[in-house]
């Protein structure tokens, strides 16, 4: 995963870019929206994936960064009237701010504690977001969130949120194949060795905890100007637990999977929808499927079925 | 003094002057917390021997509330029976998912225990939903308990009275079971080391399977219990597992007192909270949780985590 883009990956890259581009020339309005929402989930998935794939600790309240990032956003933008840059820049400070504070206690702990510990921080932020009236409007939603005219319009927002997440994608690529990065995978695979080649490993799942944070409160941002609202739910566990979800089923050892993940399981939810309203249980039956049959994704199911077309021989992952 | 204790919190105010008042607070205090408690005793006893979070506890919770409905107010049976129905039903639906899913990933990451559990509560709240619909129901009382009894200072309501008594039962059960019983010493030695365990001749599939059974029959025997005053709904799982993580990360995961004194304390915060500050009672019992936490990770009657860090 640390290699760096083969010939096909920069094809493939291209291409994507090209047809995101595209997209509002050809496309309704319908799947203009379905694919600004469907960026902002994978910049989401991504975030977390720094901190799960990377330095190897379950969060289980990312979502708190997300609802942070969105709702002082929105917030500033609609109740003090603030310009877009002052509020987006506002809201995604609060969420790094948070992010750097919690990070400091949780990376203490490690594994299931800090699984825990996570979750304990999120649903502190959805205690405050649901009982705070005055200022969110508890389990009402923040609604009517004033879009600066610039992007009250879907094409305009469309790209203003390309830019947003392409460039994020950008830095965050960067960032993993940095020697940071490269250290942190070394943190992720032995934590006590890491440590005994001189890596602070603590000091490095922080700023790995920071950065992840950082981004999850640009989606945020971009979430609550994008569906003009906040709700309480967007800081439950549940939604912790979604984006984890799409992290997983993209594939954790991956720098894409996270994104295909997010794009595929966002694909399915509308799709589902469409013919039942049980779309848990196709959630429930997705996550069992990767759990028990592809414990690295659909990335590392792409890696082995095209390892298996070039007849090579390849053993079995482990499930 | 009091007048300005009055102007800073009113409630205060009430439960410093009027001890009646506060009586029953402590008495609700206790008897949400015994609720609580013997659905987070059978968390917490599953985390102690299989070493999973069950996320799925919560929906657990609500298949015994719902359980309970359908079998005293569908069928007319008597209030007791219809609590031992949802304990039964659970039971069976625990050893079910124990022997086809979770015997797949016991020796998984953690983080796939955690999701593998979250996949049961996806699934089994559509089937709750398919079953009972998403309408909201009601359970009555128990006729003998459906009035309030005199305790002297005041009246207080039978029905929570007698939970105030059954968990400190459930305690002592539960106790017994893992210090006096032959199946309770062999649960001990599998959170120990299972392969010696194993090696010494005992079958340790059976003891998970069995603990896996008895912490699910606890969660639907006290969505039962819970199902009076809190009427069984979709959704009602959700909120209630974050309160049973919250009793049993501070008290200390795999810890019966740990359990125990965590659903009292989580009563406590949150009676006496949304008294003194009302309306910021959730964020007090997370306020708890934070500070056991950062203090004693491995809550307060937890042990260190192995190897240290």
């Amino acid at each position: 995963m640390t290699a760096p883009l083969t010939a096909f990956g920069k094809v493939a890259c291209l291409v994507i870019l090209l047809a995101l581009l595209a997209l509002p020339v050809i496309g309704s309005d319908y799947l203009i929206d379905i694919g600004t929402e469907m960026l902002i989930f994978a910049l989401f998935a991504l975030s977390l994936n720094l901190i799960i794939g990377y330095s190897g600790n379950v969060s289980f309240g990312h979502a708190a960064y997300f609802a942070i990032g969105g709702y002082v956003n929105a917030i500033l933008l609609t109740t003090y009237g603030w310009p877009l840059l002052p509020a987006f820049v506002t809201g995604v400070l609060a969420a790094t701010l948070t992010a750097a504070v919690v990070a400091y206690f949780c990376t203490r702990l490690t594994d299931i504690y800090f699984a825990m510990l996570t979750l304990a921080f999120s649903m502190l932020v959805w205690a405050i977001a649901f009982k705070w009236r005055s200022v969110t409007h508890g389990d009402d939603g923040f609604v009517g969130v004033t879009v600066p005219a610039l992007l009250d319009d879907r094409m305009r927002f469309y790209y203003f949120t390309v830019i947003i997440v392409v460039a994020s994608i950008a830095v965050l690529w960067v960032i993993t194949h940095s020697a940071f990065g490269r250290s942190l995978v070394a943190v992720r695979e032995n934590l006590g060795r890491a440590g005994f080649i001189g890596i602070h490993t603590r000091r490095m799942r922080w700023q790995a905890f920071v950065v992840a944070g950082f981004f999850a409160g640009v989606a945020g941002a971009l979430f609550g100007m994008l569906i003009k609202g906040m709700y309480v739910e967007s800081a439950f566990w549940t939604q912790s637990a979604q984006v984890l979800i799409m992290t997983l089923l993209g594939g954790i050892y991956s720098f894409f999977g996270p994104i295909i993940g997010a794009a595929v399981l966002f694909m399915l939810e509308r799709l589902t929808n469409e013919y039942t309203e049980y779309w848990p249980t196709v959630l429930g039956v997705i996550l069992l499927v990767i759990l028990l049959f592809l414990p690295d994704g659909l990335v590392g199911l792409g890696k082995r079925l095209t390892a298996k077309a070039k007849g090579k021989d390849k053993t079995e992952g482990a499930t | 003094m009091i007048d300005l204790i009055r102007d800073l919190s009113p409630g205060l105010a009430t439960l410093l002057t009027n001890p009646q008042f506060a009586f029953i607070q402590l008495m609700n205090s206790i008897s949400q917390g015994m609720n609580l408690f013997i659905i987070a005793a059978g968390l917490s006893l599953i985390f102690g021997v299989l070493k999973v979070i069950n996320f799925a506890h919560g929906v657990f919770y609500m298949f015994g509330a719902y359980v309970m409905y359908s079998v005293s107010q569908e069928f007319g049976a008597p209030f007791w029976l219809g609590a031992l129905a949802a304990a039964g039903a659970l039971g069976l639906i625990a050893l079910l998912i124990e022997r086809t899913l979770f015997r797949q990933i016991y020796e998984a990451e953690h983080l796939m225990q955690l999701l593998l559990t979250f996949a049961i509560v996806l699934i089994m709240g559509d089937v709750a939903k398919i079953i009972w619909g998403t309408d909201q129901y009601s359970v009555s009382y128990p006729a003998s308990m459906s009035g309030a009894t005199d305790l002297g200072v005041t009246f207080y309501p039978t029905y929570r009275l007698m939970l105030c008594l059954i968990g400190p039962v459930i305690l002592i059960l539960l106790y017994w079971f893992a210090e006096r019983t032959r199946w309770g010493r062999m649960t001990r030695a599998a959170t120990q080391d299972r392969e010696m365990l194993a090696a010494l001749g005992v079958n340790v599939p059976v003891i998970y399977t069995s603990v896996f059974v008895i912490g699910s029959m606890l969660a639907g025997f006290g969505g039962a219990l819970a199902s009076p005053f809190s009427s069984p709904v979709p959704g009602m799982d959700a909120t209630l597992i974050v309160d049973c993580f919250v009793i049993v990360i501070v008290g200390g995961l795999g810890s019966l007192w740990g359990s125990f004194v965590g659903a009292l304390l989580y009563g406590l915060v949150f009676n006496f909270g949304s008294v003194i500050f009302p309306n910021a009672q959730d964020i007090f019992a997370f306020m708890l949780l934070l500070i056991v936490l950062l203090i004693r990770p491995w809550g307060l009657f937890g042990k260190p985590e192995a190897g240290g860090h």
